[in-house]
């Protein structure tokens, strides 16, 4: 079909627009946002696709998937083909597809760009993953490796320990994921809503690695039930994903007041814990203002939560201007249809309680911005003397996480970072023979794919040294 | 899944259940605790392990219902499973050699207080146990506090058991004698109680050490949920604690934020069938 395509006629096409469930209807509801393409959105987008020698956009994935290569088949309507390629190179394609921040990696660096916009690189692959799920008898058979006898522990769950886990049984190895939850996914599953990632698109991932032979054993938390040394003696190679998952404190007056939650806890009650669901127990408190402190991807999410569980006003407070949000340009985008309100160049100063100790609202300080900082973003610095008042029943701080010293407090001679993460080499090895680490215990809340590239590049270290070792 | 092996009652409402959770049992030391997630949408639960047997790979807890989730976990029956429990979770007690110790536990608190005064007890310390309750059928475990104990002294708020009052009248007893003066107080039980010993320890300068009870989901110091105030800072008592310095304790903060999900939690209870309600105790707070 693409073949009879003049180079003409593919640089006509127009990038598809993702069809969304409507705004006013979905900031009610947790079912997904994003509906995904139709068969022949799919194609035409992949017909845009220029099928670049160098293959620019394959350097912008961590995970090197084959963009052009998924691309063409499913442009030629070989969807069996286009999932093969794309399970080989991506253990979480269903995922990525949804969360991966495609416009800061492959997508930028398109060569369509410039002018009608990047082929939608992330789309396409969401379209061909859940292709995959809905029609697992006409996947193509993957082969299976030859057994190498070796044993590999995965610590957590979350994107980089999944990653290692799919790619490490691809290789023959036998991994055993010990994960501190009672459920699979880490922010995947307590993080990241329903509306953006359903559970079961989580649920069917983890599923089709347990098919491929990984052993996942939950309720275990390295570092108490068992601790590192117990791995290190107990497998030939470990490897440590356990995440950032350390809520940062504001430290000001009022923090502790009944409403008030770190982002960690809101959203763990709400997606892990099921608070949104009728049916379930765990309890959450419904604010009818909600003001979520911050501009990152898990400020967003609570704010879109909070505006779903019925909050009138769902407000985000961050401290900079709209442009050095970290958030995904999408997401901003999302929120704002839904009605959430951006209070921009802003920080809290004190959290107001009422007399019964629940929170009734911020004090507020407005600020500007002055010169960047080390992150290159413009600092921002207060307007003396400029404060303001802001009601709210449920304040969500959202600033931030650090590494968690759960496991690293009983890891012994284990290598850190002045901050607490877990220090490695270029090939994710720890300073201990034999242990390896990645995501964010390693880098700090970063992102989904970017732990997923830890996880395989990590992977491939690890062969190479129990092959190395045997 | 986490076999129940047994389930008998201990006190009205109080169960001790015996639970297979092998790497639990050889892993964890007194004072520490797991969180109970009982069935598929439950909640998480934190409770004590009162005690373990590492070479049997069981734990014990006791529960007592208070809520739609304790009646969960104390209605299941011997070979039916809890379906996760994750631990052992918090610090250790911290057993030294203080010479004279009193370990005070109020109602369900008697049983968290239990291995931490056997470990202070196994540690060289002479242990005096004061246990507290509204009538006798509350008063648990005093027999085997008593193995260990120098005595026991019981109180009840009717008197149906030892003296009628509180458990500061006995401990107000101990400290008023040179020869039973303590040098360190344990107390476990209901806020209030806990607060109240602390207030009558603190003009002595006797070290008073407190078990925390916040409201918990993880247990592993990722959602800042189980935040007090200890000294003026904000410690997470999942990971922190739960054990701290009674006298730093800022009761007032632990009491309010206990309250949070009152009215979710009684509609909750409402729903379940009256047969059950009854099975349900009303606690202090
Ligand atoms: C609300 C939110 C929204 C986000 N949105 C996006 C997005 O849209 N796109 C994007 O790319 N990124 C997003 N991120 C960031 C992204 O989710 C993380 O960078 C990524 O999940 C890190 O993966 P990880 O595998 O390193 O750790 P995690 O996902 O944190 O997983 C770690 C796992 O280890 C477990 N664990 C921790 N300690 C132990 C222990 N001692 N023993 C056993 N198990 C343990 C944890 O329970 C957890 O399951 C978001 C983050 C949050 C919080
Ligand atoms: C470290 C620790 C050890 C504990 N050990 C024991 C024990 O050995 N035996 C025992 O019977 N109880 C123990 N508890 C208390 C027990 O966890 C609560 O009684 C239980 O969670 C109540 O849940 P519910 O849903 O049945 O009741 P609900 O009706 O939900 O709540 C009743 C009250 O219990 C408290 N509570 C509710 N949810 C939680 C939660 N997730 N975590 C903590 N408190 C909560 C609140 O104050 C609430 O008002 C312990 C608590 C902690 C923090
Ligand atoms: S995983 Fe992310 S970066 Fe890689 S191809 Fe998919 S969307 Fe692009
Ligand atoms: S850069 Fe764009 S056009 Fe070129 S191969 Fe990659 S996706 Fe296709
Ligand atoms: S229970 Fe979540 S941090 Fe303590």
């Amino acid at each position: 079909m693409k073949k009879n395509l003049s180079h003409k006629e593919i640089m006509a096409i127009e990038r598809v627009k993702m069809p969304e469930q409507d705004p006013q209807q979905r900031s009610r509801n947790f079912q997904e946002v994003n509906l995904g393409l139709s068969k022949q959105q799919a194609m035409r987008e992949a017909q845009r696709c220029l099928q670049c020698k160098s293959q620019p956009c394959v350097d912008g994935c961590p995970v090197r998937v084959r963009i052009p290569e998924f691309l063409e088949a499913i442009a030629e309507d070989n969807l069996p083909l286009a999932a093969h390629i794309l399970l080989k190179d991506n253990t979480l394609p269903a995922v990525c597809g949804r969360v991966c921040p495609q416009e800061d990696q492959c997508e930028v660096l398109c060569v369509r760009s410039a002018k009608s916009g990047p082929v939608a690189v992330g789309h396409l692959e969401r379209y061909v993953a859940d292709w995959a799920m809905q029609n697992p008898d006409k996947l193509l058979k993957q082969d299976r490796p030859e057994p190498s006898g070796k044993t590999v522990a995965v610590v957590g769950s979350g994107p980089a320990g999944l990653t290692m886990a799919g790619e490490l049984a691809h290789m023959g190895h036998q991994v055993t994921v010990f994960e501190a939850l009672h459920e699979t996914g880490g922010v995947l599953r307590y993080g990241i809503p329903e509306f953006r990632l359903p559970k079961n698109i989580v649920d069917a991932e983890v599923e089709r690695l347990e098919r491929l032979g990984v052993t996942i054993e939950c309720n275990v938390i390295v570092g108490k039930t068992l601790t590192l040394e117990d791995l290190t003696r107990q497998f030939d190679a470990v490897f440590i994903g356990n995440g950032a998952g350390l809520p940062m404190m504001l430290n000001i007056e009022g923090e502790n007041l009944k409403g008030v939650f770190s982002a960690n806890e809101y959203l763990t009650r709400v997606n892990l814990m099921g608070a949104w669901r009728n049916d379930l127990p765990t309890p959450i408190i419904q604010g009818r203002r909600v003001v979520v402190i911050g501009g990152g991807n898990t400020a967003m999410d609570a704010v879109r939560t909070a505006r779903r569980l019925g909050a009138e006003r769902a407000i985000i407070l961050y401290r900079r201007s709209e442009e050095e949000m970290p958030a995904r340009v999408e997401e901003i985008k999302h929120a704002k249809e839904e009605g959430i309100e951006f209070i921009l160049l802003a920080a809290p100063l004190e959290i107001l309680g009422d007399d019964k100790g629940w929170v009734a609202g911020l004090r507020c300080q407005r600020m500007k911005l002055g010169e960047p900082d080390d992150s290159g973003r413009r600092r921002p610095q207060p307007i003396e003397g400029d404060t303001f008042l802001l009601e709210a029943d449920v304040v969500v701080n959202a600033i931030g996480t650090r590494p968690n010293p759960l496991l690293t407090a009983t890891a012994g001679n284990l290598k850190l970072s002045p901050k607490g993460n877990i220090a490695t080499d270029e090939n994710c090895a720890t300073n201990i023979p034999g242990v390896f680490a990645g995501g964010d215990i390693v880098r700090g809340g970063a992102t989904v794919i970017l732990a997923m590239g830890d996880g395989k590049k990590a992977a491939a270290a690890i062969d190479n040294y129990l092959r190395k070792s045997s | 899944m986490f076999e129940v092996l047994e389930n008998d009652t201990l006190a009205p409402n109080v169960q001790r259940l015996v639970v297979r959770a092998p790497r639990i049992a050889k892993a964890r030391k007194p004072g520490q605790f797991v969180i109970v997630h009982p069935e598929k949408g439950g909640e998480r639960i934190p409770l004590t392990i009162a005690d373990a047997d590492p070479e049997e790979g069981t734990i014990t807890l006791f529960v007592q219902a208070v809520g739609a989730s304790t009646l969960k976990i104390t209605g299941t029956p011997p070979g039916s499973p809890l379906l996760d429990i994750a631990g052992p979770l918090g610090k250790e007690t911290d057993i030294e050699n203080w010479g004279r110790v009193v370990c005070v536990g109020g109602g369900v608190g008697t049983a968290v207080l239990y291995p931490q005064a056997k470990a202070l007890a196994d540690a060289g310390n002479e242990v005096t146990t004061i246990i507290g309750g509204r009538s006798a059928p509350f008063i648990i475990l005093a027999n085997e506090l008593g193995r260990f104990s120098r005595e026991v002294l019981i109180t009840t708020e009717d008197g149906s058991l030892g003296r009628q009052g509180f458990v500061t009248n006995a401990l107000q007893e101990l400290i008023d004698d040179p020869q039973r003066c303590p040098q360190a107080i344990f107390a476990v039980g209901p806020v209030p109680m806990m607060r109240a010993i602390c207030e009558l320890s603190r003009p002595y300068g006797i070290k008073t050490i407190v078990s925390l009870n916040p409201i918990m989901i993880d247990g592993t110091g990722m959602c800042g949920g189980c935040r007090v105030k200890i000294a003026g800072e904000t410690k997470f008592a999942c990971v922190d604690g739960p054990e701290f310095d009674g006298h730093q304790v800022d009761f007032d903060l632990l009491m309010d934020r206990l309250t949070m999900y009152r009215e979710q939690e009684a509609r909750l209870v409402e729903d379940l069938p009256e047969s059950l309600k009854s099975k349900i105790t009303k606690v202090k707070r």
